[in-house]
């Protein structure tokens, strides 16, 4: 009797731990069962190249390179601000901060993660878009400068605890030989934590870019969602996220438009597992 | 002129605190804001009445109890699971191929983006198996959306129980599972407890998982069964900021600050309990 209960429990445990392998699979595979039916209407070269996207007009127009644009052009900008400054407040809390400080700042850096992204939209949207409004004096705060902002901020809390993680995980013995040669603390950070570090630096920028790419409603919140193919960084744009959940609602299910929204979300499940796999290839080269 | 090696570090050091003050300072900012506009919303009458007048007046009762819902409905889906998984990789998996499968897709299940979820819900539990917008739906999607958070804290936990318990335990004649049931586990439960916490929060506050899966855009009453659309309240602060003109900005920060602490304190809590787990650790 106990036998076959254990058994079971351990078929239950096996299966468990499949489920992961499972679900991804199967978030794939539906994917595809309603996306890849917008390549009967519309040529994969016209959908991923198409400028325009007017998915209500008659006949469609389902062309995605302005949203492509749109999420190119924010998660560039979000990045060149996230990258020095997460990196730098990394470093000051590996290496420069004070114990007692230290906790603190941990938990602030937390703190940030667990806030939702729909509350963040909501502050960029009372705060964050009328001042870009003001400062250089726009028509309208909604662009893709405010949405760079917004998620570089909310990249942060990634970036900063994997370099962090990456920085203790550079042996002591490196840091110690650079003190006996006399060299500074900075001069340690700068010639050898830094670069010793290096590889778990640049995953943690590229899982700080799959946050930004994949985040929704704070963008789709503050960046305008215009589908053009955005000029300056200072126009309203629309992300690949955005226009998913803001035409799904309205979208009829099996309609060109229903698959095309889908066809989006495989652009990007895409790009997510291919930034996951680099990153984890990165990181595992770090450890080794 | 050769540069003075200790002001280049003064000078460096400044702007790495600099940079730390960039971040930390905003994080501090938003919530006394949020905190300070949103405190004069709250009233008995805010928390426990519909929301009336096209969601100008009135209260959050109904968001507040989809969201519960909601966030219970994902546990109890998502802990069993998550738990059995952590088990598998903690105490059976060997290192192979299949584990190295199973630990990326963990990895990728973490990374696919949230409104991605709110398209595969769609798609697999509104559409296929015909369960329509509904709590059931919407718990099943981000039920999933929070699986490696579980797997991920409660391996963890599974691990940093010392291997020596599992011999002695071995060595008296249990069996694995015998063991793993009567001495691993218990002893990990605080952790798989932080785990399961930060899921519920997670679970609180994602909008696009929802949107299309349960999410109703006004619905003032309280939904019958698991079968039946609800209110949440992520969704509906994006609908009072974004969609309803006119909207007092009082009832906006109220809004976001309930959905604020509710989040805020799931997490105090797992943060408490990590904390004591720390201190009181026996091993």
């Amino acid at each position: 009797m106990r036998k076959i209960k254990e058994f079971i429990f351990e078929r239950l445990i096996l299966f468990s731990g499949l489920a992961s392998v499972f679900f991804v699979l199967l978030i794939f595979f539906f994917l595809l069962k309603e996306g890849l039916a917008v390549f009967k209407t519309v040529p994969i070269g016209d959908f991923l190249a198409g400028k325009n996207w007017y998915p209500i007009s008659d006949p469609a127009q389902l062309g995605i390179l302005p949203l492509i644009l749109g999420s190119l052009m924010v998660t560039l900008g979000a990045t060149i601000i996230s990258v020095p400054i997460g990196t730098a407040c990394a470093v000051y809390i590996a290496e420069v901060a004070p114990e007692k400080i230290k906790n603190f700042l941990k938990s602030g850096i937390e703190l940030l993660a667990a806030i939702p992204s729909v509350v963040l939209g909501f502050i960029g949207m009372v705060t964050l878009v009328p001042w870009v409004k003001k400062i250089f004096h726009l028509p309208t705060g909604l662009t893709a400068l405010s949405g760079s902002i917004m998620l570089a901020f909310m990249a942060m809390p990634t970036i900063v605890s994997i370099a962090e993680d990456a920085l203790y995980s550079v042996p002591k013995s490196y840091k110690e030989g650079a003190f006996a040669l006399g060299a500074t603390h900075w001069q340690t950070i700068w010639r050898v934590l830094l670069p010793s570090a290096s590889s778990g630096i640049l995953a943690a920028v590229m899982l700080g870019i799959g946050r930004v790419i994949g985040e929704t409603m704070a963008v789709m919140m503050i960046t305008g969602n215009a589908a053009r193919i955005p000029q300056s960084i200072l126009q309203p744009v629309r992300t690949l996220t955005a226009t998913i959940a803001a035409e799904m609602g309205e979208a009829v299910v099996g309609s060109e438009h229903y698959f095309a929204l889908f066809a989006i979300g495989i652009v990007l499940f895409v790009f997510s597992f291919a930034i996951n796999v680099t990153a984890e290839l990165f990181l595992h080269k770090d450890k080794r | 002129m050769k540069r003075n090696p200790y002001r280049t570090q003064r000078i460096a050091f400044f702007f790495l605190l600099l940079a730390t003050l960039l971040i930390v300072v905003p994080v501090g900012l938003i919530i006394v804001a949020i905190i300070q506009k949103g405190l004069p919303a709250i009233t008995w009458e805010f928390l426990s009445d519909v929301p009336r007048r096209g969601m100008r007046s009135g209260g959050i009762f109904p968001a507040v109890v989809g969201t519960l819902y909601l966030v219970s409905g994902s546990i109890l889906f998502a802990l069993p699971i998550g738990v059995l998984a952590a088990i598998y990789l903690s105490e059976y998996a060997k290192q192979n191929m299949l584990t190295r499968i199973i630990k990326l897709a963990i990895v990728n299940l973490a990374g696919v983006p949230s409104v991605v979820y709110g398209l595969f819900g769609l798609a697999l539990f509104v559409v296929f198996f015909k369960f329509g917008a509904s709590i059931l739906s919407g718990s099943l999607t981000l039920g999933i959306m929070i699986l490696p958070i579980i797997i991920t804290t409660s391996r963890e936990a599974l691990e940093s129980v010392p291997y020596s318990f599992r011999e002695v335990s071995l060595s008296l004649g249990a069996s694995k599972w015998q063991t793993i049931r009567h001495i691993v586990l218990p002893n990990a439960i605080p952790g798989i407890l932080t785990g399961t916490i930060l899921g519920l929060g997670r679970a609180a506050g994602e909008t696009a998982p929802i949107l299309f899966t349960v999410a109703a855009f006004y619905l003032p009453r309280l939904p019958k069964s698991i079968f039946d659309q609800a209110m949440a309240l992520p969704y509906h602060l994006y609908v009072i900021s974004t969609q309803v003109p006119n909207v007092d900005e009082k009832i906006r920060y109220g809004t976001a600050l309930v959905l604020l602490t509710m989040v805020l304190f799931m997490n105090l809590i797992a943060i408490i309990i990590r904390a004591k787990l720390r201190k009181r650790k026996k091993w």
